[in-house]
């Protein structure tokens, strides 16, 4: 059936922030989507609060929203645009859930709208566990036994009919606290009354436990003729009780036969036939008893997954553009499979390599949550890896995930615990428990052991004995290895470190050797038929086979290395700087390359760049791409710190790297001869020094006096940063610090206290700069850039400072010879400017800054670094948009357990958002609503600010009271209140006993929480306070700054209308004021 | 130990054997299905090739009594890039290893597959030939070069069953006195079809899934004569699967040219070609075949598509067919080539792909079903 002509426009809803659970794979399929559905001449509009998204670029859609995700916002995008579809699976769970919200309202029905994709009974039936139940029932499968109970006397009842153990799950609880496995009745009695007790709503799950069945998934898609087919299937090696987002799995499945594999697919068919997804892809997954076979459904997602995104990467096939494609009403058979480019899309992708998929965590930043994974997700990224077995992809996805490990273990880095720590972690499962099953296999605990404890199958145990045999055999033999023995270390996936260490050389060493042997890994196809087909589109991964397939063209070539794995500080917004990148050089005419290792990203998506290579982002894996493409030059300025790190050594490999050179790099992060430019171009810093021990440290704080801000050099996002007021605290944190970053100086710099913190985008072609946008952050500095909220155009800096910035930013571009994007973080104290840091590549705000004015500054470096001039792509003069946009961070403190939720100048953000408005509180206002808060526009606020806050907190009060506000304070800043004539009620701190601020957040009676403080006095009675917060979800905010904007926030909402603008319309009006718009695109 | 895999086009791999010393030869060809490798070995199509898979790892899950397609292993040899030592399976029995070695049936691993499989793609399916014992690539490529081709062997005479035997409860029952399951009252349920099975190498899913559609089954050698089949009065006649050149079987095509219209008939596979030759079209060799779990079909008549299994070397001419009295049913949307065809006037159909999967998708079952309608009428 050809594509239908009964509609014409199409509303997709975008995801929204980067959160855990929910990150750029969603920009993926967005994108994709958008593509698809502009292509067959759909007018498509999009709302996503995310600007750093490829999706929400303007030339992606025809009406493109930055707005909130609100059922609310979309009801009033819906009732402007008139849609007459919305296709709501291809942006997560928040897409989905926004939809259906909409849909029960009653405003498609108003405006007519079709839902399309996947019906709203379809979406309850998948999503309702008590239909799913009965309908899974209707097409006899099983899902695990459950019950929900509010009481002991139930969840007694519901044991018994379950058997133990059971899994306990507290319902409405903040990741997944308070739940557990009960293996008998006594353990029940305890678990369920501390879920009850956890439960917002005091109600457990009672689930059969199926913990230690193996898990799989399978992708699946379905046209509107009921053809279904299956993408691919997934194999989780962490067993069932891990979440899958948490699990390193493997494409495909390895250990089923097809008997039993067959028995899962025809499940999933009929699963997706009851369920009535009518067309587009779903997510099923399975838990199989390794005992024998039996089988239960775990899950359906009835919208396009995370999963999708990998499995899309894992064979080449494009879920979420053919699921667009098919929610048009295209059938499978209609629809060409891009990489043959002749047969169809309604077949299923085989693959004749092995796919692995390991998340990357970051419990390092969040220390008072415990390192253990459950049902509950927690990982902020992934990475991929291919290969042609097994080990060769397991070591190449742990050296993609640049946590500083280079394989399979065998780098030096192994440590010996003790088999008692060893034990305990593999029976736990954690971030590393990995690397504590190659410290079991080391030394010599039997395999089935290793099983008991993890349940992880014995075919991936056996895979990682053979690789640890392997390391014991290099390591047998000292001197250079022959031919035959590397090749089979090679084969097996061992990097040039590991067999340096192993061998007791250097990589170099193993490297020249190696190549001196003719020792190279040939470079493979992803082409979704093993080889069956003739494959047009080049996406590669190396592997050491004999035969390559790389075509390499004599064209114009160029590089882009990507920022692999996301972590906190490293995220989409670098991947959407790369995109742009490649766009860029394929409108010069200049092939692109892309090389990264994340499987979320647009920018690993075949079409993005003129080729692929799906590698781990190491010197050694770069190097051989380098040596078979040999491309003009490198570009590292828009991965993130990630290409940065590898600038200095490719650059010295004789590489070219393209723009700002590497010497430039180091001026900027050498604090020495930092400061030295600084001082030639007069402009100043805050007092600091640097240190290479402890000793050195507390020397240099005393000079430059306390406070004082700790970091490493050469780590972004802030890791092991902070703000440091005493001698003793700098002791044990510089010694963290020392250890984050080794053979890297410790920087030591005045904090400057109560500043405002600025950040500069600028782009230089090496003669001249021009300012691509002026932030001005709500939080004051101190606050990693990161995490703060940010404000383009500034709303209170003068216009002298303003200038004064300007003319540093170019002065220090000038200096550092910056050819491409430069970002600066300054400090304004009492009218004077301090430079904080200069990163002489593409920032975080890169997105942002592009969004807000239109000039997509990615883009235009890329011209530049290819040697064009600022006059050349035209662009001569700084953009300041009339509007107001605010730039808000979206925090993760609700999957981390116990962990406080004050900001500081390490970053813990995930994600952003950005509110667009004619006026700053409208903008913040959208920013936050964005983010999740919701702001109210009456009841009280509690208010209780440290001493330092309390003369500026006056207005806050003042300010909330004339608005209508009840004032809560506590004792302190309840009397400084009354003594200023500002009204208020004081309750109990939660130390000084019941009822307390705590009774009153649970009880309703708080709508709105400013509560500044920092250090240790108030820690515990502030830390309660804000966890309350968050778990009764009442809007909060840790800095007086943030109070202070919130407050003009609401008191915008009160008195105008929240209007919706398409970015189209917000550039137009631009141009109408007689801008030069010839970018916005 | 070392190994030689030689093309007769003279392309060589070296590689190593996983199952001892040995030679072994036959024609090349890939299969890119991801599991059931127990299946492909055991397939009597499979005979007399040296089968590569495209999935790099292979052995995986061992190998069990269950999930066989015929008595023995059928392949010549088994290629595969990374042989699995450690199984992981509850149904699991035996290593792939060992099971191949019981039938001295060579494997051979550490061989980039897919520089095997794109070679066979672009220069087509051809002789090959496997030595541990000779390790020279020049006299192996001649030894490859001097072995028989496929093309005109009768392959259907080594692998059909020298005696009829009955197909019951999932599996072959033999009799004391097979040649009394030639005679009309040798069936014993009258509640079921009656249904003999020409087997020209059958796989026994084939058979279990006429059994569970209800019929009742009978296997005959594929030189059965056409009047001994009609005097034992079945109700359906179903042609196999079965391996090579579909050409030099004329006495089995014959034998099916006599029995056109006699009574309900299915094909599969060689089946289908077997029925193509019998009404007078031309069967031909694809260039590396069709071999694998995930080639898309088009049923004509409903629209569907089907992702079904399929191994042949050969195909029906589409247009050597009569359009006046065959219809075609279905097509492969990869490359267009015939599927399946029923006869416009006579109880006739078959399909060139394998709806009994085993191993492969299920999409395809009800063909079973439509049997069995078709012998209702």
């Amino acid at each position: 059936m050809p594509k239908r002509t009964d509609i014409h426009s199409i509303l997709i809803i975008g995801a929204g922030p980067i959160i855990i659970s929910q990150a750029c794979e969603f920009d993926y399929s967005g994108t994709q989507a958008c593509k698809a559905l502009k292509e067959e001449g759909y007018r498509v509009i999009l709302i996503n609060s995310n600007p750093a998204t490829i999706m929400t670029d303007p030339k992606m859609a025809d009406r493109t929203y930055i707005e909130p995700i609100t059922p609310d916002i979309v009801a009033r995008i819906i009732e402007k645009e008139r849609p007459d579809a919305l296709l709501p699976t291809l942006g997560g769970q928040t897409g989905l859930n926004t939809a259906v919200a909409v849909a029960k309202a009653g405003v498609l029905d108003r405006y007519g709208v079709e839902l399309i994709g996947a019906s709203l009974p379809a979406i309850q039936k998948a999503e309702d566990r008590d239909l799913f139940r009965q309908a899974m029932q209707r097409i006899g499968l099983r899902i695990p036994k459950s019950g929900i109970a509010t009481d002991m006397e139930q969840s007694r009842a519901i044991a018994r009919e379950i058997g133990f153990p059971i899994i306990v799950r507290p319902s409405f609880t903040l990741g997944g606290t308070g739940g557990g496995v009960a293996y008998n009745p006594e353990d029940l009695e305890t678990i369920v009354r501390s879920g009850l007790d956890a439960s917002l709503i005091g109600q457990v799950m009672l689930e059969e436990s199926v913990l230690g069945w193996k898990e799989f998934e399978l992708e699946v898609m379905r046209d509107n003729k009921d053809n279904v087919v299956i993408i691919c299937s997934i194999e989780n090696i962490d067993p069932m009780g891990v979440h899958t987002g948490d699990s390193i799995t493997v494409a495909p499945i390895q250990t089923l036969s097809d008997k039993e594999y067959q028995r899962l697919r025809d499940g999933s068919i009929a699963i997706m036939r009851e369920i009535g997804v009518d067309t587009g892809g779903s997510n099923v997954q399975f838990a199989v008893n390794p005992e024998n076979g039996d089988i239960v459904v775990v899950e359906m997602n009835p919208r396009v997954s995370r999963s999708s995104a990998l499995a899309s990467k894992a064979t080449g096939y494009p879920i979420a553009k053919i699921a667009a494609k098919l929610a048009v009403g295209y059938t499978l058979d209609e629809i060409p499979n891009d990489i043959t480019g002749r047969t169809m899309a309604s077949f299923e992708p085989t693959i004749d390599y092995c796919v692995v998929k390991i998340p990357r965590f970051t419990f390092e930043k969040f220390p008072e949550t415990p390192d253990s994974l459950t049902t509950a997700m927690k990982s902020v990224g992934e990475t991929m890896s291919i290969g042609r077995t097994f080990k060769e992809a397991l070591q190449k996805g742990l050296r993609s995930l640049e946590i500083g490990r280079h394989g399979f273990g065998a780098d030096g880095k192994d440590g010996t615990p003790t088999p008692a720590e060893i034990r305990q972690k593999l029976a736990t499962p954690n971030s590393a428990r990995l690397f504590y099953v190659h410290h079991a296999l080391k030394q010599g605990m039997n395999l089935s052991e290793i099983y008991e404890l993890t349940k992880i199958d014995p075919w991936f145990l056996n895979q990682m004995r053979q690789i640890v045999e392997m390391e014991n055999e290099l390591a047998a033999q000292k001197r250079p290895l022959s031919e035959d023995r590397l090749w089979e270390a090679k084969r097996n996936g061992f990097s040039d470190i590991q067999i340096a260490h192993l061998t007791g050389t250097n990589a170099e060493d193993v490297r020249m050797h190696r190549k001196a042997l003719g020792i190279q890994p040939a470079y493979k196809l992803v082409d979704t038929c093993a080889a069956e087909f003739e494959a047009a589109t080049p996406y590669y991964y190396s592997t050491y086979e004999r035969e390559s397939e790389a075509r390499v063209s004599g064209r114009r070539k160029v590089m882009i290395l990507g920022g692999g794995p996301n972590r906190i500080g490293q995220g989409i917004e670098f991947d959407y700087c790369c995109v742009h990148s490649s766009m860029a050089l394929r409108e010069m005419g200049i092939e692109s390359i892309m090389v990264n290792s994340n499987p979320e990203t647009v920018s690993t998506d075949y079409d993005t760049s003129d080729k692929l290579y799906f590698e781990p982002l190491t010197f050694e894996d770069v190097m051989h791409i380098v040596e078979t493409e040999n491309p003009e030059g490198v570009i590292v300025q828009f991965g993130g710190q990630t290409p940065l790190n590898l600038s200095v050594a490719l650059h010295r490999a004789g590489v070219p790297i393209l723009g700002t050179q590497p010497e430039s790099i180091d001026m900027a992060e050498d604090r020495k001869l930092f400061q030295a430019m600084l001082k030639r171009l007069g402009l100043q810093q805050p007092a600091n020094g640097t240190a290479e021990s402890v000793e050195e440290a507390l020397a240099v704080a005393e000079v430059i006096g306390y406070p004082v801000v700790v970091r490493p050099s050469y780590v972004l996002g802030g890791r092991a940063m902070k703000i440091v007021y005493e001698r003793s605290e700098l002791e044990g944190f510089t010694r963290l610090a020392i250890a984050a970053s080794p053979g890297h100086p410790v920087l030591i710099d005045h904090f400057l206290e109560d500043a405002i913190e600025v950040d500069v985008d600028a782009i230089s072609d090496g003669s001249r700069t021009v300012i691509g946008g002026i932030m001005e952050h709500i939080e004051e500095a101190g606050i990693h850039s990161g995490d703060s909220a940010c404000v383009l155009p500034p709303f209170s800096l003068k216009p002298a400072m303003i200038e004064e910035i300007t003319r540093a930013t170019k002065a220090m571009a000038k200096e550092l010879r910056v050819v491409g994007l430069m970002n600066v973080q300054y400090a304004v104290k009492a009218d004077r400017l301090y430079v904080l840091e200069v990163n002489p590549r593409a920032s975080r705000t890169v997105p942002f800054v592009s969004k807000a004015t239109g000039v997509p500054l990615a883009k235009l470096a890329t011209r530049l670094m290819m040697g064009q001039s600022l006059d050349e792509v035209g662009l001569t003069t700084e953009m300041v948009p009339k509007h107001v946009s605010v730039k808000e961070a979206v925090l993760p403190f609700n999957r981390f357990p116990d962990v406080d939720t004050l900001l500081g100048p390490e970053m813990k953000s995930t994600g952003e958002v950005m509110g667009i408005s004619d006026e700053f509180g409208l903008a913040f206002a959208k920013a936050q609503l964005g983010s999740g808060q919701k702001l109210p526009l009456a009841g009280n606020v509690f208010i209780s600010v440290k001493d330092r806050d309390k003369q500026a907190a006056l207005d806050l009060g003042r300010h909330f009271e004339r608005m209508g506000f009840g004032i809560v304070t506590t004792h302190g800043t309840g009397e400084w209140f009354s003594r200023h004539g500002i009204p208020n009620r004081v309750v109990n701190k939660v130390s000084m006993g019941r009822p307390h601020v705590v009774d009153a957040i649970k009880n309703g009676e708080i709508h709105l929480i400013v509560n500044t403080g920092f250090g240790n006095q108030t820690k515990r009675d502030g830390y309660y306070l804000r966890r309350a917060a968050l778990k009764y979800a009442v809007p909060y905010t840790t800095t007086l700054a943030g109070a202070i904007a919130i407050a003009r926030g609401i008191e915008s909402l009160k008195t105008k209308t929240l209007e919706v603008t398409a970015l189209q319309d917000y550039y137009a009006q631009s141009t109408e004021s007689g801008k030069d718009r010839r970018f916005i695109e | 130990m070392k190994a030689i895999f030689a093309l007769e086009d003279g392309r060589t791999f070296s590689c190593k054997s996983f199952t001892g010393p040995g030679e072994a030869w036959g024609e090349a060809v890939f299969n890119t299905g991801m599991t059931g490798y127990q299946e492909v070995l055991t397939d009597p199509s499979y005979r007399g090739q040296v089968v590569t898979m495209t999935y790099p790892l292979i052995g995986n899950y061992g190998v069990n009594p269950e999930d066989i397609e015929s008595n023995r292993i059928q392949v010549a040899a088994f290629v595969i890039r990374e042989y699995q030592p450690c199984y992981s399976n509850w149904r699991a029995t035996q290593s792939l290893a060992d099971y191949l070695k019981s039938q001295q049936v060579m494997g051979i691993e550490d061989l980039d597959t897919r520089a095997l499989t794109l070679h066979l793609r672009q220069r087509g399916a051809m002789r090959a030939f496997i030595s541990t014992e000779d390790l020279d690539p020049e006299r192996c490529v001649e030894k490859a070069r001097s072995t028989p081709s496929m093309i005109g062997q009768n392959l259907v005479q080594v692998v059909t069953p020298e005696r009829p035997f009955r197909w019951e409860n999932g599996q072959p029952l033999f009799d004391d006195a097979p040649q009394s399951l030639l005679r009309p009252d040798a069936w014993r349920f009258p509640g079921k079809k009656a249904v003999i099975a020409m087997d020209c190498g059958a796989k026994y899913n084939i058979l279990r899934c006429l059994e569970e559609a209800g019929c009742e089954v009978i296997v005959v050698p594929s030189d059965t004569p056409a009047s001994v089949i009609r005097q034992m009065k079945p109700d359906g006649i179903f042609l196999s699967n079965g391996p090579g050149d579909p050409e030099p079987v004329h006495d089995t095509v014959q034998t099916v040219r006599e029995l056109l219209g006699f009574r309900p008939m299915f094909g599969i596979c060689l089946g289908i070609q077997m029925l193509g030759l019998a009404m007078g079209g031309r069967t031909s060799k694809l260039k590396f075949g069709h071999r694998g779990a995930n080639q898309p079909v088009k049923n004509l008549l409903t629209g569907r598509i089907e992702i079904t299994s399929q191994n042949h070397g050969f195909v029906v001419d589409i247009d050597s067919l009569d359009p006046t009295s065959v219809e075609i049913t279905h097509v492969n949307l990869n490359d267009g080539t015939l599927e399946g065809f029923r006869h416009r006037r006579l109880p006739i159909f078959a399909v060139q792909y394998h709806p009994e999967a085993s191993p492969g998708p299920h999409d395809a079952r009800y063909l079973f079903d439509d049997f069995v309608r078709l012998m209702d009428r």
